[in-house]
């Protein structure tokens, strides 16, 4: 199979065209403008169609009416670009939309910085724009990931008929790594018996969200909620490092996830029992993959480039049966794998016990 | 016996949801009767916006898109560009077209989008209640310029076909109204045409039809189109206001 080296933000655009994507609608914004830059380069040999929208509402909603036909699509942005995207991923939610959406994240609130960030977790695992849905995140950690999860949001889109974010940071997009281009895996059969196209030979189709009777209000919503419940069931993905006989656990995704793999390794020199549980689905949250470890586990860090978002779900995960505490950056900084340790040993009074 | 009128086939059966008076049905009807005669039914995805007009999905008998407020250009150009052979159009009021979505249709003109859009002008919002729109008239009561638009603060109303005419990507724009028989017939000419660029893939096509609102003016039906007539077309200009030379010759 070929091996290349890409930027990160190159491959999430190779992933898409191997992954049988053929229109991307999507505005300029750093750290995420080398995916719309390689597709408009790279999309037209295929037969590909790159619209630069007036905004990324524009952008949003042009993936909302592509969506309709059934056809793949993607776009890609960062932080304030996914702010205003926010209405229009409502509306695919809502509509049960396959699309496929890219969060370069960049530091904030505000226009913040370019530097990498997690702090987008909040809105990206919780909903994001008004009403009760989800998106399933998928939350890559290296280049060869950034390959493998976008061509898999694309079929877990189609397979679950709603939209994927792949959330990765303005580190992994900007880095150049070398990346397997595997072959597309087997697409799952996808029902279309709900997109438009023109209603020869059937009746007419209406793809909308619309609802002014309550009654049909509320079995909307339940219909949604049995799918989220569903997802929830069989679509949680992680990653566990270590953790076979892990005293202590740290929780991490994306690149802080693999800085704390050499933490991990660093603790297990000095004889810390440290593992590493890296959630690749953020929704649905791998609640599945602390059951082992609640009962038993002395304590467990959350390190993460935010004020502290995920580990709210680490502690419903663990209900809160032992410490979970938060190693954090932010600002675009990134955490060392020492201070990481450093902190894991402070809060659990480690040293003390290594030096007995 | 001969039958000499129809219910036209682009309609469904379901019955027209509007106030008495509201010319919202008149313009769904031109639309659809446009839409058969050009046997474009089963070939047509229509965008449906947010508002009174947003009902239109469930009336046509084509494949419709709900699209969120404002955005039904930028819906309509996603399923365009996914299906470049099939008839897209818009159907959107004012305050859809002119005021929250102004971005897409500016740009969707612009770029000379191969869709149609129709634009419902009643100078004000009607579902949420009659509140003043872009293209309220000045002077005119709404329920948020109570005492008449004031020119000072709201600023003078907006004459959104004559904006879009000046793009170059726009080949066909339009205003017409639907107040007598006679404007009825022209401004389904009109209609007729904009579907026609599209099929002759040669840009973006409005057409802005003036409507009336009796429920949110206060008005009978019959001094409604009274007051279409006298107070909002001299302050729009009607007629074709950009025709080139390519759809001249379609």
């Amino acid at each position: 199979m070929e091996k290349v080296l890409l930027k990160g933000n190159e491959i999430i655009g190779e992933a898409a065209i191997r992954s049988g994507c053929r229109l991307f609608f999507g505005y300029p914004i750093t750290p995420s403008t080398e995916v719309v830059e390689y597709l408009s380069k790279h999309f037209p040999k295929h037969g590909g169609t790159v619209l630069q929208a007036e905004d990324e509402i524009g952008a949003i909603n042009m993936c909302y009416g592509a969506a309709t036909t059934g056809s793949r699509v993607m776009t890609a942005s960062s932080g304030p670009g996914i702010s205003l995207k926010q209405e229009g991923l409502s509306f695919s939610a809502a509509a049960e939309l396959p699309m496929v959406i890219v969060n370069v994240n960049r530091c904030g609130p505000g226009l913040g910085g370019l530097g990498p960030a997690q702090s987008d977790y909040f809105q990206s695992v919780k909903g994001g724009g008004h009403g009760d849905y989800r998106l399933i995140v998928l939350a890559p950690s290296k280049a060869q990931e950034l390959y493998d999860y976008t061509m898999e949001a694309f079929d877990l889109a189609d397979k679950h008929r709603n939209p994927v974010l792949i959330l990765t940071d303005g580190f992994l997009g900007q880095t150049m790594e070398p990346v397997v281009l595997k072959d597309r895996p087997k697409a799952p059969e996808i029902d279309r018996s709900w997109t438009v196209g023109g209603c020869k030979g059937r009746e007419k189709r209406i793809v909308a969200s619309y609802s002014l009777t309550n009654e049909i209000g509320e079995a909307n919503n339940l219909r949604w909620e049995a799918k989220y419940k569903d997802i929830q069931e069989k679509e949680q993905r992680w990653e566990e490092f270590h953790t076979e006989d892990a005293e202590y656990l740290l929780v991490s995704y994306g690149t802080t996830g693999r800085i704390c793999k050499s933490t991990v390794l660093n603790a297990r020199k000095k004889g810390i029992k440290l593992g590493l549980i890296r959630p690749i689905t953020l929704w649905p949250f791998p609640e599945k993959a602390f059951v082992p470890h609640k009962d038993r586990v002395k304590g467990i860090v959350t390190v993460e480039l935010n004020t502290g978002q995920m580990i709210e779900d680490v502690k419903l995960a663990v209900e809160c049966k032992m410490p979970v505490e938060l190693y954090r950056r932010q600002g675009g900084m990134l955490p060392t794998e020492h201070e990481i340790l450093d902190y894991l040993e402070d809060r659990f009074n480690l040293s003390a016990v290594e030096e007995v | 016996m001969e039958k000499v009128f129809a219910r036209t086939k682009g309609l469904t059966d379901v019955s027209f949801s509007f106030c008495p008076g509201c010319t919202h049905g008149t313009i769904m009807r031109l639309i659809a009767e446009v839409l058969e005669e050009l046997d474009i039914i089963e070939e047509t995805i229509g965008i449906s916006p947010v508002g009174c007009a947003g009902f239109c999905q469930d009336f046509f008998s084509c494949d419709f898109v709900g699209a969120p407020h404002g955005r039904a250009q930028a819906v309509g150009i996603g399923v365009k560009r996914a299906l470049p052979d099939k008839n897209v159009f818009t159907y959107q009021g004012d305050g859809d077209i002119a005021a929250i979505g102004t971005q897409h249709a500016i740009h969707a003109a612009a770029r000379g989008e191969k869709i149609t859009s129709i634009m419902v002008n009643n100078a004000i919002y009607g579902m949420t209640g009659g509140q003043m729109a872009p293209t309220t008239l000045e002077g005119m009561k709404t329920s948020t310029s109570p005492y008449g638009r004031n020119v000072s603060v709201d600023g003078l109303p907006m004459d959104f076909p004559k904006l879009i005419a000046n793009l170059e990507g726009a080949v066909y724009v339009a205003s017409v109204s639907v107040d007598s028989p006679k404007n009825i017939a022209q401004a389904k000419k009109a209609i007729k045409k904009a579907f026609q660029v599209q099929q002759a893939g040669l840009g973006f096509a409005l057409v802005s039809v003036l409507s009336t609102c009796p429920t949110n003016w206060g008005l009978s039906p019959v001094d409604s189109l009274k007051w279409l007539r006298e107070n909002m077309m001299p302050v729009y200009e009607m007629g074709e206001l950009k025709v080139t030379e390519e759809v001249k010759s379609l």
